[in-house]
């Protein structure tokens, strides 16, 4: 077992490096850099080359890309990811709060995915065919279909008509105020947990179908035995991971990827930062924030095939 | 008259003569407003941002100051320097400095502080970046011969200097602090604005708390200030519609304002001013068949700009037609010689005629093709994107639209590819060497994209800067714009941009100008209750 | 025949007679009726942007400066926009837009995503193992980051969105692919082709790709939706199609949030739009992966 722990903790090396590199060098064929996004803002018609050329030469832009890269790279062994190239302001920091954010959006969201994909999965499945399972596949698939962002525009249009409600100015973390903090997020974390659910509803009643055709299911069945304790016992034990799995997978997607969501509800959160980083050009902080978000997904990956693993010995040994 | 009617008349003639708004200012109570974007620096010799100016500002003061009362931004008024006076040859000029200014270190302000701020600024040290260094191209020297004195030694006389004194960027720094650490101000703040520096939270918000020992006794009238990062504008609107923040300081769009005051009412004052902002259509003398004056003339003759401004008043942050200064300040030219200019012509139908025949004459086919760059930001560049697209197209011209990333976008430009683009200009006061310095032929002026040599239009900027004579000025100003707008079409100008403040009724105290970077050190507001 | 009927024996000869492909068709709608509606949602898409010539009341790019913001009403069934143009004519043509892009890069994906997994899974050893490791770099960036980035090298316009909705969709499609060409890889005709001393190219493409077509068709009609969807997402970012081309993305962007209130027509139509074309299309993928997956099939 250890060593297939081991196994899988050194191939996930190269693909985090493949990532460096694919970063770094994408963020340096994209035209226009930090300098020119900061000072360029007026069409500046006093503006002089002398003084791009010194803000460069501050920000280490001037090196050749290798020097860049190694830099780079050498900072990160000592998990020292920089300062951000807009801000001057330490990487870490600049990451926290927004960190904090999109993870708790991503948990609530995940939440909320799974809480819905489960039972309705299972209640599709039961009921294959019938209306039953024909309405579960609409609702879900409609939730897959809705572009979050005109879900969030017609949430707040509808909360500001009928409820006149007002979207937050600033947001509250959950240690500061648990409620508000719900409060603002449960909105979003509905919209998108809504659209991942339907992932996972696929997922759970298709392999309710399969277990459910599994023979000792009908050999319980034909003796009788309360559908309910077919359910809770039998299948749903090896239905679920599968289901699970598929989630813990969009989870690592969440973080980095609501981009829209977060635009349409005003959330301080990773995906806006993705965006004004690779806008701005700040290298630094894309490279980090790429580098986060990729080593999350890879680690979460890990857990799932350990599980897995763990699970199943046949695995293992292949 | 007997005694008690001419009491009874005096007293009326002096009730009558008081401001209509003359309540006294009330101590107390914090502002609050949204701020769109987040300073990358605190350093306002190296900014160019809103972003910094919002938040940042009311912690410094400038030499001089443009008066806040004043709507049309462009008088100047006294700061950091009480009085100064200008040599007959207009190549000297003497600020005498206030007494009794602080730092909010408690150290007491003297010239050399001003002293090391402008030299910061116009003579940076190797290693130091200052954006607005070309703007002082004149100034051959800064002395301070006593405490209270500071000298400007220009090395030719120049009507708009005092003007770029008025800079609301020009910070005054501590010249004790740069001596030790020219980068110091960067990160830090240290001045003697009328609000002390408390707190930054990145991503969040700036707070200001008042200065007690300010120089400008009972005043800031407000305890403090709290300016929050807010990029989504319907965060920003929904903050202020919503009674948590009771001003934008930028601009909201017709919309917005609409969605405000439906909700808000009476609870609501709305200012509204031209903003001295104008995006312009730039042209790549360069591409055929740019080349052609009559191409570019075609170009301008198709824009019906008095219905665009009727239209597209109502869905963007534009409004009146303008020509190269900004309606209603001193150069602007009067609406009826401005219409006489192609493209101003209040025949339209007319107007498109005569463009298609030049552009027939020219050799242009019906249906020519061609691309147009564009910035990519939203308000308002892609709903004047749209227009222009649509009015050449009345004309028979199929134009694709190219939208380039803010960031790189003047890279773009500057490479010479694109052949018609949005270029733009935006400045902190009204002045014609300001505005006009763009349209300098190429080789004078290398931010002029439009890539054209013109001697005769470099000429007649040179003549109305060197001018004393304001008539003269005016007429010469007003040649210079004929030929850059109306013969030659070097650029185009859309519409003067707009600038809308709704805010809440009990901001007083507070004065919209024409510029967004004006008007921001908070001095002179105070809260109703 | 024993025990038939003169009735019975009249349908069955009806029966045998009809093409096998009507056949077919009915059994799909009889026995996928969700499968059925998101056809037909799809049909009628494809026959929207066949016909938006004809079908469409006005000229997508036609302003009316008199007629902005202008409510549903008999004129403009669907209300106009900020510029005075037809909300309804630009629904329409905008129809033409999420095709092309939607099926560009989905194709685009599934044809590269494809031949990369099987090439992958046929080669194996290290060749597998680096291409996965490749791969998995690429899965590593969340969709709309990669899509992002691509658009901020290449620029915008529909040309370059298509390639930037492939380019996330090309590791996805090859792990899947992957999957079922290993199983393939060991099937007995492929140890005989090679025997016969058929090339690799030949194998991969005339023995090996034919037989992973079905989890390929249910990728790409995945695909369509998605591509579907985040063409609307990078437009509305402003990163996608521009203006004045009509497309949905573009279309609720800007004017259509800001006049949310007073002028909700601009926003509800094109989201309106774009949720039934992906639901169609992801009913009808889905069905179509229900009817392949023998494992799913009902007794």
């Amino acid at each position: 077992m250890a060593r297939y722990i081991l196994k899988r903790l050194l191939a996930m090396i190269p693909t985090l490096l493949g990532v460096a590199i694919l970063i770094f060098l994408l963020l340096r064929v994209v035209p226009g850099d930090v300098v020119e996004a900061r000072f360029m803002t007026q069409g500046s018609q006093f503006l002089s080359q002398e003084l791009m050329d010194i803000e460069r030469k501050k920000l280490g832009l001037d090196q050749p890309m290798w020097q860049q890269f190694t830099t780079w790279m050498g900072g990160l062994a000592r998990l020292d990811f920089g300062v951000s190239m807009w801000t001057g302001g330490a990487i870490g920091e600049e990451i926290k709060l927004r960190f904090a954010l999109s993870l708790q959006l991503a948990l609530m969201a995940s939440t909320i995915a799974t809480l819905l994909a489960i039972p309705l999965g299972i209640l599709a499945a039961v009921k294959q065919d019938t209306w039953v399972d024909y309405t579960v596949r609409v609702f879900s698939i409609a939730g897959l279909a809705t572009p979050s962002f005109w879900l969030g525009i017609l949430m707040i249009l509808t909360m500001l008509t009928v409820f006149k409600w007002v979207p937050p100015m600033v947001f509250t973390p959950f240690w500061v105020n648990p409620w508000e903090n719900l409060a603002q997020l449960i909105w979003p974390a509905l919209a998108v947990g809504y659209r991942y659910s339907a992932v996972g509803t696929r997922m759970m009643r298709s392999a309710m179908l399969e277990v459910l055709r599994e023979d000792y299911i009908r050999t319980a069945r034909a003796k009788g035995l309360w559908l309910k304790l077919i359910l809770t016992r039998h299948a749903l034990k090896n239905a679920i991971l599968p289901v699970l799995t598929v989630i813990s997978l969009e989870f690592a997607f969440l973080l980095g990827g609501l981009v829209v969501t977060e635009q349409v509800f005003n959330l301080n959160g990773l995906g806006m930062l993705f965006v004004e980083a690779i806008s701005r050009r700040d290298y630094t902080l894309t490279q980090a924030l790429v580098m986060l978000v990729a080593t999350i997904f890879l680690l979460v990956n890990f857990f799932v095939d350990i599980a897995y693993a763990w699970l199943d010995p046949r695995i293992r040994y292949s | 008259m007997k005694p008690v009617t001419r009491l009874l008349a005096l007293a009326a003639a002096a009730w009558l003569s008081l401001p209509l708004n003359a309540q006294t200012p009330r101590n107390g109570g914090e502002l609050v407003f949204p701020v769109p974007s987040e300073p990358p620096s605190y350093d306002g010799h190296r900014e160019e941002t809103f972003g910094l100016i919002h938040p940042i500002a009311p912690f410094y003061n400038t030499l001089l100051r443009v008066d806040p009362n004043d709507k049309s931004g462009t008088k100047p008024a006294p700061s950091l320097a009480e009085s100064w006076t200008a040599s007959a040859d207009g190549k000297t000029y003497t600020f005498k400095l206030r007494k009794g200014v602080k730092f909010h270190d408690g150290a007491e302000l003297t010239s050399r502080d001003v002293k090391a701020s402008y030299d910061k600024i116009i003579f940076p040290p190797p290693g130091v970046g200052s954006t607005r260094k070309g703007q002082y191209s004149d100034v051959a020297a800064v002395e301070a011969p006593d405490a209270t004195t500071v000298v400007f030694k220009l090395k030719e006389p120049s009507g708009s200097f005092i003007s770029s004194l008025l800079s609301p960027y020009n910070f005054i720094y501590k010249a004790e602090i740069l001596a030790k650490d020219m980068n110091w101000y960067e990160k830090n703040i240290m001045g003697t604005g009328p609000f002390t520096f408390v707190e930054h939270v990145k991503g969040s918000h700036v707070v200001g708390k008042k200065n007690a020992a300010y120089w400008d006794k009972g005043k800031p009238y407000l305890d403090g200030f709290r300016a929050v990062f807010m990029r989504d504008s319907a965060a920003q609107v929904a903050a202020v519609r919503g009674e948590r923040a009771h001003i934008q300081f930028r601009g909201f769009s017709p919309a917005e304002r609409d969605s405000i005051v439906s909700t808000l009412g009476n609870k609501v004052t709305v200012q509204e001013s031209p903003w001295d902002c104008i995006l312009l259509v730039g042209i790549n003398h360069q591409k055929k068949p740019f080349d052609d004056k009559r191409v570019r003339r075609a170009l301008t003759l198709a824009l019906d700009r008095h219905q665009a401004s009727q239209a597209l008043s109502r869905i963007a942050i534009v409004k009146a037609v303008a020509g190269v200064q900004v309606p209603g300040t001193p150069f602007a030219t009067p609406p009826e010689e401005l219409n006489k200019l192609a493209g101003y012509w209040k025949d339209a139908e007319k107007s498109r005629a005569e463009a298609k025949k030049l552009l027939k004459e020219a050799g242009v086919p019906e249906g020519f093709s061609f691309t147009f760059t564009n910035r990519g930001i939203p308000m308002p560049y892609e709903p004047l994107g749209v227009w222009l697209i649509d009015q050449w197209r009345r004309v028979g011209l199929n134009v694709k639209q190219e939208v380039v990333e803010a960031a790189a976008y003047f890279g773009t430009i500057r490479k010479g590819d694109a052949q018609v683009f949005m270029d733009f200009q935006c400045g902190y006061i009204v002045e014609p060497d300001l505005d006009m310095y763009k349209f300098l032929s190429t080789s004078r002026n290398p931010a002029n994209y439009g890539r054209y040599e013109d001697p005769i239009l470099d000429a007649l900027y040179d003549k109305q800067s060197r001018a004393t004579n304001p008539e003269e000025r005016k007429r010469l100003v007003r040649a210079f714009e004929k030929r850059v707008l109306d013969d030659e079409a070097h650029y185009l100008m859309t519409l003067q941009w707009h600038r809308i403040i709704p805010h809440s009724a009990k901001v007083k105290g507070w004065t919209v100008t024409p510029s967004h970077y004006l008007n921001n050190t908070l001095d002179t507001v105070w809260l109703t209750q | 025949m024993p025990g038939s009927t003169p009735a019975s024996a009249t349908a069955e000869l009806a029966r045998a007679e009809a093409p096998r492909w009507f056949s077919a068709i009915g059994d799909f709608v009889h026995q996928r009726p969700l499968g059925a509606i998101g056809a037909a949602i799809v049909l009628v898409m494809v026959a929207l942007a066949a016909t938006a010539g004809w079908l469409a009341p006005y000229d997508p790019l036609e302003t009316d400066y008199g007629a902005m913001l202008a409510a549903p009403d008999a004129k403009h069934w669907l209300g106009t926009d900020a510029f005075g143009r037809d909300v309804l004519s630009r629904i329409v043509y905008g129809s033409r837009t999420a095709l092309m892009v939607g099926l560009g890069a989905s194709l685009l994906g599934a044809v590269f995503g494809s031949l990369i997994g099987v090439a992958s899974a046929y080669f194996g050893g290290r060749v597998d193992l680096i291409v996965q490791r490749v791969m998995d770099v690429f899965f590593a960036f969340p969709v709309i980051i990669l899509a992002l980035a691509v658009v901020a090298v290449l620029g915008t316009g529909a040309g370059n969105v298509i390639l930037a909705i492939a380019a996330p969709m090309i590791p996805r499609c090859a792990r899947v692919v992957r999957a079922s060409a290993l199983a393939v890889r060991e099937m007995p005709y492929v140890d005989a082709a090679r025997a016969a001393g058929y090339g690799h190219r030949r194998i991969i493409l005339r023995h090996m790709l034919p037989n992973v077509m079905a989890p390929i068709l249910i990728m790409a009609t995945a695909f369509l939706g998605e591509a579907i969807l985040l063409e609307a997402s990078l437009s509305f970012l402003g990163l996608g199609v521009q203006e004045p081309t009509a497309a949905w993305g573009l279309m609720l962007r800007g004017a259509a949030v800001q006049f949310a209130e007073s002028a909700p027509w601009m926003a509800i139509f094109p989201g309106l739009a774009i949720s039934l074309a992906v639901f169609g299309f992801n009913l009808f993928g889905d069905s179509l992966r229900d009817a392949l997956d023998p494992r799913l099939r009902t007794q």
